[in-house]
């Protein structure tokens, strides 16, 4: 398993061993977007390119979309959060994850940040 | 992702205010955005949900001193008030309130804005939104041997849920006494302030004008009991919505008569009956009441989960467009996505099936009556 990478969009990605990448919002979006009440989840099977906008999480106040860090095709979607919106909030970095995907081009996560680099965008943000 | 736009932005940074109560909201830690030109609390540490139902529970303390406070005084303040207002006001006794609407010459909606008989003179609280406008048209507008003066020296909190008579109690007994919709002059923590039982969010509670130089001892004092959370705009707008009340701008505008927006308990009978009687729009308004209006604004909840959102189009079961949403949002009451909209008078009845589409998707939502939540005002 790599190590988790994020976007400027402030989604994390980590890339399993069999070639698929689970994707959710880093704990500094859920904090900016506050209480989740509903997260609208992409179809299976969708194609998908990098930085389309595949889903959307509703807080209370406002309607955000959720990018594709990365391209490839929607393999898992995490069902829990149709009755449990609030695992966003409560784990995004775990049982809040958002979409599952088979990569088109590993390379394309060369593109994303690390960890520090990611801390330090979001000191700056 | 992030387009966190809880308010209007839009501003000049160097023109935002700020309420005496803002080194209090930095302390508390608030997440603070520009709303009508204040830099305000969305919300603080326990976030709008949680904040929503402490109010719904318990008591809130919200600072609303971005509101325009106003007193009218004067021999004539009575006739002023008639001139721009559908209400009567000679009927209102000394230390009652009434909720009214400034009205324009088409019966369009200038303002909301609930008005207290002090005995002495009416105190007014307009929106925040409107109140460099609403100050200039009554200007305008008055009589002479009227006074009309901002009031800008005085904070406004909103003390508002179950408990907060058990909180004011601690601190002004006399208060609790009153009727709601009733205002009076109290001492409270030996400080002269204004105190209206009324509020915006269902729930019985308080509006307390204090002088701004002692709004964040108050408000210390008030959080400091076990009832009390701080409460941001956030909620301040689920809560109200939830209670069915009008927010200005969104709800009611200029395009929007009373008849329209369900508000006709606000048009006094008196003054409709009365042919000699005379405030802008009048006519507009005596003949919706008389032969109808296309339209109506309406409550509905979805029978899906992704919340309603101002600016949707509502169809009917053929999918042709039949109204539109003026706000909505995520119910934490009830737990569903419910939204305030208006609709043409055919599909307005109580239960009528009705499709409104969120990014082309499908939702079934129904017409309900307002409020969504029962109001527990203080009887």
């Amino acid at each position: 398993m790599s190590e988790v990478k994020y976007s400027q969009d402030h989604e994390w990605l980590i890339l399993n061993d069999d070639g698929i990448a689970t994707v959710g919002i880093t704990v500094y979006a859920q904090k900016e977007l506050g209480d989740v009440v509903y997260v609208e989840l992409p179809d299976m099977d969708k194609q998908v390119e990098k930085d389309d906008d595949v889903a959307v999480i509703e807080s209370v106040k406002t309607a955000s979309d959720i990018k594709s860090p990365i391209s490839g095709v929607i393999v898992g979607i995490n069902d829990d959060l149709n009755d449990d919106p609030e695992k966003v909030n409560a784990d995004p970095q775990g049982e809040g994850w958002i979409f599952k995907l088979k990569l088109t081009d590993e390379t394309e996560i060369n593109q994303l940040m690390d960890e520090s680099s990611y801390n330090a965008y979001v000191g700056n943000a | 992702m992030l387009t966190v736009s809880s308010a209007n932005l839009n501003m000049n940074v160097q023109t935002i205010k700020r309420t005496p109560l803002y080194p209090l909201h930095k302390e508390l830690g608030a997440r603070l955005v520009n709303f009508a030109g204040y830099e305000m609390p969305v919300q603080y540490s326990l976030g709008i949900k949680k904040e929503h139902l402490h109010v719904r529970k318990k008591a809130g303390l919200f600072d609303i001193s971005h509101m325009g406070q106003v007193n009218l005084s004067g021999d004539l303040a009575v006739q002023m008030l008639e001139k721009i207002t559908p209400s009567d006001f000679q009927s209102l006794s000394e230390s009652r309130q009434r909720y009214s609407l400034l009205t324009n010459n088409n019966g369009g909606i200038i303002d909301d804005l609930m008005i207290t008989n002090t005995g002495d003179h009416f105190f007014i609280v307009v929106n925040a939104s409107c109140k460099k406008n609403d100050i200039e048209y009554m200007r305008n507008q008055l009589s002479t041997g009227c006074i009309l003066e901002e009031v800008s020296d005085h904070a406004l909190l909103a003390l508002q849920g179950p408990q907060a008579s058990t909180v004011m109690q601690r601190f002004c007994p006399e208060a609790t006494k009153m009727d709601f919709m009733t205002g009076r002059q109290f001492i409270i923590n030996s400080t002269k302030c204004f105190i209206n039982r009324c509020g915006y969010t269902g729930e019985d509670g308080f509006e307390i004008s204090i002088p701004s130089e002692s709004a964040i001892t108050l408000a210390k004092l008030l959080l400091a009991e076990d009832e009390v959370e701080a409460i941001g705009l956030g909620a301040r707008d689920s809560l109200r919505l939830e209670a069915g009340l009008c927010l200005y701008g969104h709800d009611i505008d200029e395009t929007t008569t009373p008849v329209e927006a369900n508000l006709n308990w606000v048009i006094s009978k008196s003054r409709i009956k009365d042919s000699s009687q005379y405030y802008p729009g009048i006519e507009t308004i005596r003949n919706q009441l008389a032969d109808g209006i296309s339209r109506l604004r309406i409550g509905l909840v979805s029978e899906g989960k992704s919340p309603l959102r101002e600016g949707m189009t509502i169809l009917n079961e053929k999918e042709e467009t039949v109204g539109n949403l003026s706000s909505g949002g995520f119910s934490p009451s009830i737990e569903k996505p419910i939204a305030i909209g208006y609709i043409d008078k055919e599909y307005a009845g109580i239960g009528t099936k009705l499709i409104v589409k969120v990014r082309d998707r499908i939702q079934k939502v129904h017409v309900i009556a307002m409020p969504f939540i029962t109001h527990q005002y203080y009887k």
